[in-house]
Parts: structure tokens; C-alpha cells; sequence
């Protein structure tokens, strides 16, 4: 018995993580819901506001920021919320409603591989977005750099978590692909406006800016604001992005099927 | 009557493997498991000894998929034990998986990963994997390799579903309805697959509905019906079982006494139909009669030897057939 055991380690050979990687990765071009969503639409968005003249006006109503300086972290929260809801439940809950998840739990493979293999090809995603985003707002329509780059870097983290443990749960709830979608859109779109796409929070009246700090978008957005003007972000914001990716990381968790 | 198929070689080459000396590959004992409103799998026990093609035939619903999909750890069983190579697969999943290399019935791969992809990221899964290239040769998919699995043909998937089975050069391999879908060619070149696999020393458990691939490929079939092995033997013992024995039809070249033929040991009835004369009996049939006839001067023409199959034994066990699950209506 004990020969046939050491003969038979509990746990795949590592380079299949890396195999995983790299069909993941083949996916996400050859099917680029989160490159065109995630990445493509965001980045066209900044161009067209750097594009406008007048977005580059420094407005009181601001505080003396330009539209377009506000709008770059409005965006950073837009790609997140877009790859984090949409592209990674898409394919954990695709894989699920095809069999594919119960194939390969026949393998050796340990499922939670497949689940890290789409978290880190969307976090990749991600982080493209951010430097894509920042870089291109900075060489081409001379916005501020980050002032304090360890709070943005932080921020950007913290917003990454918490609305991935919320695609996680979409994930684990939806039992079709297009119940995902639909889950997606019913939490993005609310989000996304307490992040300001459609009205800057300075903008907003004070009690709907308020309720909109407490959704983990809107935290984002401030979180990196702040971040941005040279302020390291307050505890408000981090605050509701850690609950946010504890609460909903644990409710995925607790509802995740592989079957 | 006339489902019997014509005889074949007989396969006692291969009968006599069956419970050889090499310890058991999987033991299943009193397994159980329900669904709400019905029980799939009711106490069913079997040994699959290591080397062997073990068949477990019956008709759809019968809980054949249930009873596979519990031995490779997809299903967790009501009751009962099971031990592959004495792992429990509820307990020892890594283990089992290195080991158990399975075809499912309903599982897909991503749609836009290509064929040689596919079976590369499925490789990367085992510590001694097979090689890639005689896979795609001996399914024949190498002109597939750089398709996407979604522009395959059923047949190619399935075939593609069983190189994944085999990719890991699992000591046993859990097929589950392997030749569905595939056109007459490719069953005949998976069947012969399927041997080789065995003759390097595989284990093959194979789920079927096909009475000819079961007679063919396996040294024992339990039979399956409603969730419990009604017969578990070869194919041959189990036919036999059936009482079909064997039948010989001919056109004689003149008239003859029918007490000629019914005296003989072997002979267990004879009946006229028009020119026909058809004789039921056991052992060497056919060539007993035959001399028995060329001794009176008759000759026998038109010779068709048919013998009992693995329907005719489902058939008796159950009452019914193994296809459609339709009752039998002459008696």
C-alpha cells in the first residue's frame, strides 16, 4: 500500500497550473468579452474625454479638478466592475452549465485551479486597464500622475477584491450564463452610477453621494481620488471595500457548485 | 426470433481471464443510491479483476451511468463501499483521479480551445502521461488537432472525450457509453483500441447499451435492470444461461425422418417451417448434424447457425428487451 501511495501524490504536477495559464489565456482572446469590455470600451471612453476641450477646464464645483482628471479613476472602477461581474462569472458559470467543470473533476486537477486560473487572467486584465488607463492619461492629456502611489496601488487592490469576491458570488449563485448576465447587469449598473459614470459624486447631492461612498465602487472612486490628489485614501472607503470582499467572498464560498 | 445473431468465433480466449489471479482493480459492494422518488442503484456488488474489460450492460435508465459515476467519485452513494486499487474515491479523490481515467456521458470541453490543446492541458494533469501524437493517431484525429472542439463532429468529440480518458495512461479506465454516436468504422476501430489498452495491462470498465460491443469487447458484463445485477458471467456463460444453446437452419436436399435428428444427444427439439428445418440443441450442434444427416445421404443446404446472445439472456432474466425497454409480448 504505502509504495502505491508515494507513487500517487495527492496533487497535480505544478506545470499544469501554468497549462491552465495559457488556455485561459488563449480564451480570453480568442472570446474577448473582458478585453473589449473590460479594457477596450474604458480606454476608448478616456480618449474621448481627453478629446473634449472643455473637459480639460478646471471647474470649482471640482475642486479645481478637471472633468477628465475625475473621470480617469471613474474609469479605472468602470473596467473592474466590467471584467470582475461580467467576464469572470461568465466563464466559471459557462463551465459549469457545459459540464466542463465536472469533466475535469475527474482529473486530478483540484477545481479551485480553475477558479484561480480565471481570477488571475482577469486580475491581469485588470491591471492592464489601470496602467493602460493612468499611463495613457498622463503622457497624452497631461493629467496628474498619482500622488500617492502606495494608496492608489492600495486602493486599486482593495477595489479589485471586493468586487471580485462579488463576481465570485454571481458566479456561484447563477445557474446559467445568461442568469449571470442578468445578476451582473442588476449589480453594475447601480454601481457604477454611485461611481459617478454618469454624474461625478461632486456633482451629487450630499445624501446620494453618502449612500454611494458605502458601495464598494463608489469607495473605489474616492479611495483613488484621494489617492490621486496626493491624499493617502481614508479609512471610510477601505473600509467598505474590505467588508464588501469578506462579505461576499465568504457568501461564495458558502454557495459555490461545481456541479 | 429471428434477433438472434449469427455465431460468431467462440471467445473463450479471453473467458478465461475472467477472475484470474491478479487482485481486484475495483471492488463495489452493496452500493445504494436514491433519488428523490426513486432508488437508481439497489445493492449492487461486483470485483473487476485487474487486466479486465468488465461490461456493465442494460437498458437506459437501468442506473448503470449512476452506479460508474459513484465509482469515480462524482456521486457520493447512499450506502455501500467502494475501493479502486483500495482507494475509497470519497476520501482518496486525488489518488483515485490519478489512477481512473473517465469518458462521462454528459461533459463538454471549452468550445474555442483546439483539439491538440485540449489534450496538452489534460496531459499537464498526470505525473506519466501518454504521448499526444499516438492518441491522435489511433483515434483518428490527427488531422483535427488544430480544430476548435466546437467545430467538431459528435463522433469526433466523443472521440476526443475518450483520448482524454486515456491520457493519462490511467490504470483503469471508466467509459461510459464510449461508441455512441461513432459510424460503424469508428466503433470497430475504438473497439479495437479498447483492446490494446487492455493488453497493456488497463482495466476497463465499459458502460453500454450495445449487446455486440459488450459481446465483443468484455471478459464479464453484468447485467443490469432497474438499479440491481440481474447476471454476472462472461458472455458466452451468460447466453448459454439463456437456455438459447445454439440453432442450426437448413434446406435439406431430400426428404427425411425427423426422428433421424431428435434421437441425437445433442438435439433438444426440430420444426418444419416450409423448406426449413430448424434443430435447437447444445454442444457441437452443428457438426453432428450435419453428419449425422451426410450418413443417410442427405445433404444439407443453405446452413445458418445462429447461438444465444447476451439479449436473449436479458430478455429471460427480465422480461424485456434491452432497447427501448419494451415488453415482450409473445410469451
Amino acid at each position: 500500500m504505502s509504495a502505491l501511495e508515494e507513487a500517487l501524490p495527492a496533487s497535480p504536477p505544478r506545470a499544469a497550473f501554468g497549462k491552465l495559464l495559457a488556455c485561459e489565456a488563449r480564451l480570453a482572446w480568442r472570446e474577448p468579452i473582458g478585453l473589449v469590455y473590460g479594457l477596450g470600451i474604458p480606454v476608448v471612453l478616456l480618449v474621448v474625454f481627453g478629446a473634449i476641450p472643455s473637459a480639460h477646464k478646471h471647474e470649482a464645483q471640482l475642486g479645481g479638478l478637471t472633468v477628465f482628471a475625475v473621470y480617469v479613476p471613474i474609469l479605472i472602477a468602470f473596467c473592474i466592475g466590467m471584467l470582475a461581474l461580467f467576464s469572470l462569472p461568465r466563464a466559471l458559470v459557462t463551465y459549469r452549465e457545459l459540464g466542463i467543470l465536472r469533466r475535469l473533476s475527474t482529473t486530478p486537477l483540484p477545481p479551485s485551479w480553475v477558479l484561480a486560473a480565471q481570477v488571475a487572467i482577469n486580475f491581469v486584465l485588470a491591471l492592464w486597464a489601470l496602467i493602460i488607463l493612468v499611463v495613457v492619461g498622463v503622457a497624452a492629456f497631461g493629467a496628474a500622475a498619482p500622488k500617492s502611489p502606495t494608496g492608489f496601488v492600495l486602493a486599486f487592490l482593495l477595489s479589485v477584491a471586493a468586487l471580485f469576491a462579488m463576481g465570485l458570488w454571481v458566479a456561484a449563485v447563477a445557474r446559467s450564463a445568461s442568469a449571470a448576465n442578468v445578476m451582473a447587469g442588476a449589480l453594475f449598473f447601480p454601481l457604477i452610477f454611485f461611481a459617478g459614470l454618469w454624474y461625478p459624486q461632486q456633482y451629487m447631492p450630499a445624501a446620494l453621494r453618502d449612500v454611494g461612498q458605502l458601495t464598494p465602487l463608489g469607495a473605489s472612486v474616492e479611495a483613488l481620488q484621494n489617492a490621486t490628489q496626493g491624499h493617502f485614501p481614508p479609512a471610510g472607503p477601505l473600509l467598505v471595500m474590505a467588508a464588501c470582499a469578506v462579505a461576499f467572498a465568504l457568501l461564495a464560498w458558502r454557495s459555490f457548485r461545481w456541479e | 426470433m429471428d434477433r438472434q445473431a449469427s455465431t460468431k468465433e467462440s471467445r473463450t480466449a479471453t473467458d478465461a481471464k475472467a477472475g484470474g489471479e491478479a487482485g481486484p482493480a475495483l471492488v463495489v459492494e452493496h452500493l445504494r443510491k436514491t433519488y428523490p422518488g426513486t432508488v437508481a442503484v439497489d445493492d449492487v456488488s461486483f470485483t473487476v479483476a485487474e487486466g479486465e474489460i468488465f461490461g456493465i450492460l442494460g437498458p437506459n435508465g437501468a442506473g448503470k451511468t449512476t452506479t460508474v459515476e459513484c465509482v469515480i467519485g462524482l456521486r457520493t452513494p447512499d450506502s455501500g463501499t467502494i475501493r479502486i486499487m483500495a482507494f475509497d474515491p470519497h476520501v482518496d479523490r486525488a489518488q483515485v483521479h490519478a489512477i481512473v481515467g473517465a469518458q462521462l456521458q454528459t461533459s463538454a470541453l471549452q468550445p474555442k480551445l483546439r483539439v491538440a490543446e485540449i489534450l496538452d492541458l489534460y496531459r499537464s494533469f498526470y505525473r506519466d502521461p501518454a504521448d499526444v501524437g499516438e492518441l491522435l493517431d489511433a483515434l483518428g484525429l490527427r488531422e483535427k488537432r488544430s480544430a476548435y472542439y466546437k467545430s467538431l463532429s459528435g463522433g469526433q468529440k466523443q472521440r476526443l472525450s475518450l483520448a482524454l480518458a486515456l491520457v493519462g495512461r490511467p490504470k483503469i479506465a471508466v467509459l461510459d457509453e464510449m461508441t455512441t454516436g461513432l459510424d460503424p468504422q469508428a466503433r470497430r476501430d475504438t473497439w479495437d483500441l479498447i483492446e490494446s489498452v487492455r493488453d497493456r495491462g488497463v482495466t476497463v470498465v465499459l458502460v453500454t447499451h450495445y449487446m455486440d460491443e459488450a459481446e465483443r469487447l468484455c471478459d464479464r458484463v453484468a447485467l443490469v435492470d432497474e438499479g440491481r445485477i440481474v447476471a454476472l458471467d462472461t458472455p458466452t456463460a451468460l447466453a448459454e444461461q439463456a437456455g438459447g444453446g445454439k440453432r442450426v437452419r437448413f434446406v435439406p436436399s431430400q426428404p427425411f425422418g425427423d426422428r433421424l435428428l431428435t434421437e441425437l444427444p445433442e438435439v433438444t427439439s426440430l420444426e418444419r417451417r416450409g423448406h426449413h428445418v430448424l434443430v435447437n440443441g447444445t454442444g457441437d450442434l452443428v457438426n453432428t448434424v450435419i453428419l449425422t444427416l451426410a450418413g443417410a445421404g442427405v445433404t444439407a443446404n443453405e446452413v445458418d447457425v445462429q447461438s444465444a446472445t447476451l439479449e436473449d439472456a436479458f430478455v429471460k432474466l427480465t422480461g424485456r428487451h434491452l432497447h427501448e425497454g419494451d415488453e415482450v409480448t409473445a410469451g
